[in-house]
């Protein structure tokens, strides 16, 4: 039925299956929407937040997410900057999952702040000294530029490129794609940064709170290196999840051991200076303000050194030690378990850094804060995955994103 | 944002930040004008026919 | 030419609050909450939810009786000056919706500028900020008794302690129509202050060799919330008790007796 509008030499499934899918996608999604509603209309007390927790699940959420999206900004670096062409065979689907990340974070900031429509006076009465002004101002502009990006391939539909306009379009946005690139890996090194310094600037947290060069303390630069090795690992997984679901190979084995190898590099150096940063902190910037390190990890319900030792060590150290090995590159489960690692790594990273940032007591008479989330913030937290996968599973049946399928998946007969 | 806003003062941070913000929106923005115009022209010369880059 | 550029020179309103004097009767809340039109709802349990711009914290020495102490700790906004007016939530507000007055050393709050990011909610140790969760309802009749001098407030925004500035306007407007550019230490006081029936809490400019704090604030057992962290704030603490000001900030171990500190 929808023949006409499958990419040629591809193979897809019926569309009942298809829909199907789509339909229990859009379900989740509309749980989401429902609960976004709701926060918009009755306000954020459909939420669990209080005034200790004034930063909950849906920061933490727009952290993970575009750290995550990191593998967008991090493979146009590499494939147009650097020069490492064999991903041209993994961009696209790289590109995709960054917009879907970065989209869904701009959606998330929309609901999480008290007053949505005033979201506006962040750029027009914008404060330069906060974080979250450079924030707010890369990430929009970043977006500008992954929309840039996604456009070509949209217009790489079967059916808008015989629009004569759309071809030559995508054609002449494919030309200058370095510019574009180069300008979004500029702006991605600033908002990622700018996400780590939001914690890292707060010296009245002294949980969070870094030293640094300059403006920025070192979450800056920790942030954007976890981000480059991460968010590649990201896109690793999310290929390797839609093969598994399509059941087709779309990327060969030496385009995702490159980037394995490029991230795991990027792990092992980050996860070290990631090991300096908290011995630093734990023995010079913490004592300084009259902490030990054991009064972050101790005397609540949640928060013990098990949390510390699942960032570094088990979602840094060992995925950075099972990439950069050739062969844990070339063993599938071990490649798999190490992209899954990092994530969760990154993931753990902007948790701490948001929730136990606001969960240790500062003043010495008071308590831990704890917090779980409510079903309005749980769902609207969900609801960008099953926005994610129906975006996915459209771009997959309409746009030929992954240039080796036709190869990997060679199709017997023309289909229509 | 803008040096009418009367929050705007002249000084480095402002300069830098909203520097480095103009800066990007111009290279987009004239990027995709490029691109759209170069596009209207190459198709009013009758090129994107059935062809393939 | 002397007198001329005291009358210039910036104030730096602040609080000294004498903690052996305080009781912990809560007139201080009362009557913030009543000067600045702060909303509240039918349910105060989940005291997180609660607005208190004034909150009265109950501090215990841990010990049983008879060694047994109790010590109530009023926090008001510590007005923070940090590193030249870089304070903890200044500095982060995205939108400049909170100023730092090097005028008059007071930390505000836009409530039409602010979006409800709450980021300074996070930058602030002290906890002195509040969302508004929800929207402002006062009983039938209560809203006739607001302040007029007071904006409401919107679902929505942050709000905290202002120093009851609108105190200092009024004072200041009067004062440019009568002709003078400085007010008297009794003309501009909160409304926490006038309320305290043991008069623990005394508010003054701390720059003014005039004004009661000026003095206060170098008495041998005055000492600052958190003063490590940098936070650099304008609320005061006295107390002869050293077991209560060691609770006012963190220390190790192995660090010993809190000494006085002067300033």
């Amino acid at each position: 039925m929808d023949y006409a509008l499958i990419p040629e030499g591809r193979k897809r499934c019926p569309l009942w299956q298809f829909v199907l899918f789509i339909a229990v996608a859009g379900v989740v999604l509309l749980w989401g929407v429902y609960a976004m509603f709701l926060c918009w209309i009755k306000g954020l007390n459909q939420t669990n937040m209080n005034n200790a927790y004034g930063f909950a699940l849906w920061i933490w959420a727009d952290l993970a997410v575009i750290a995550l999206g990191g593998g967008a900004f991090f493979s146009g670096f590499l494939k147009y900057i650097v020069g490492k062409d064999e991903l041209k065979n993994l961009i696209n689907y790289a590109v995709i999952i960054g917009f879907i990340c970065y989209s869904s974070a701009l959606l998330i900031l929309a609901i999480d702040i008290g007053q949505p429509l005033r979201g506006w006076f962040i750029f027009w009465h914008a404060n330069v000294h906060s974080m979250l002004t450079e924030v707010a101002f890369c990430l929009s502009v970043y977006f500008a530029v992954l929309t840039i990006e996604f456009i070509p391939l949209i217009l790489e539909n079967r059916q808008l490129d015989k629009v004569p306009f759309f071809h030559n379009l995508s054609h002449n946005m494919h030309h200058i794609m370095a510019v574009f690139a180069a300008t979004g890996a500029f702006l991605s090194f600033f908002h990622q940064g700018s996400l780590g310094g939001v914690a890292g600037v707060l010296f009245g947290r002294p949980f969070g709170f870094r030293e640094g060069v300059l403006i920025w303390p070192w979450t800056f630069f920790l942030f954007t290196w976890s981000a480059a090795a991460c968010g590649p690992c990201f896109t690793i997984l999310v290929t390797k999840i839609t093969e598994a679901v399509t059941r087709k190979k779309l990327v060969k084995d030496n385009v995702i051991e490159l980037l394995a190898k490029i991230s795991g590099w990027m792990l092992l150096t980050y996860i070290i200076a990631k090991i300096i940063d908290t011995w630093y902190w734990a023995v010079v910037t913490a004592p300084e303000a009259g902490f030990t390190m054991m009064d972050f990890y101790t005397n609540n319900p949640l928060y013990g050194l098990w949390i510390l030792f699942l960032e570094i060590v088990l979602g840094g150290v060992i995925p950075a030690l099972i990439l950069i090995t050739p062969a844990g590159r070339k063993n599938k489960a071990l490649l798999l378990t190490a992209a899954v690692l990092a994530v969760i790594g990154v993931c753990v990273n902007r948790w701490v850094m948001v929730l136990q940032v606001l969960a240790v007591p500062v003043m010495p008479f008071e308590s831990w804060f704890m917090y779980s989330p409510s079903w309005q913030e749980v769902a609207t937290t969900i609801l960008p995955i099953a926005y994610g996968a129906i975006l996915i599973a459209i771009a997959h049946r309409y746009l030929p994103i992954f240039p080796q399928e036709p190869e990997l998946n060679p199709v017997e007969q023309q289909a229509g | 944002m803008f040096p009418f806003s009367f929050e705007w003062i002249w000084d480095m941070s402002h300069m830098v930040f909203h520097g480095g913000l103009w800066y990007a929106l111009g290279i987009i923005g004239l990027g995709m004008t490029f691109c759209i115009l170069k596009s209207v022209v190459d198709t009013l010369q009758g090129k994107g026919g059935d062809s393939h880059h | 030419m002397k007198k001329a550029q005291e009358h210039t020179a910036p104030k730096k309103y602040g609080m000294v609050i004498d903690l052996d004097k305080c009781t912990g009767c809560g007139a201080c809340m009362v009557a913030c909450m009543a000067e600045n039109n702060i909303p509240f709802r039918e349910d105060e349990t989940d005291k997180n939810l609660s607005t208190t711009w004034l909150r009265v914290y109950k501090l215990t020495n841990g010990k049983k009786f008879p060694d047994a102490d109790v010590c109530y700790l009023p926090r008001p906004c510590m007005h923070c000056e940090g590193h030249h007016g870089h304070s903890p939530c200044v500095s982060v507000c995205p939108a400049t919706a909170t100023d730092y007055s090097n005028e008059t050393g007071i930390v505000s709050q836009i409530y039409t500028r602010c979006f409800g990011c709450r980021y300074c909610m996070a930058a602030c140790p002290y906890h002195v900020r509040y969302f508004n969760w929800w929207d402002p309802v006062w009983p039938e009749g209560m809203e006739k008794m607001l302040n007029p001098n007071v904006s409401v407030r919107t679902r929505g925004v942050v709000e905290k302690c202002s120093f009851c500035f609108h105190r200092y306007q009024i004072a200041m407007e009067k004062a440019h129509y009568e002709g003078r550019k400085e007010l008297a230490e009794d003309e501009y006081q909160t409304a926490c202050t006038q309320a305290c029936p043991a008069n623990a809490i005394v508010f003054g400019d701390l720059n003014n060799p005039d004004h009661a704090v000026y003095r206060l604030k170098t008495h041998p057992d005055a000492f600052r919330l958190l003063e490590r962290l940098g936070t650099n704030p304008k609320v005061y603490y006295i107390t002869s008790r050293e077991w209560v000001r060691r609770q006012g900030d963190n220390y190790l171990e192995n660090e010993g007796k809190i000494a006085a500190k002067a300033h």
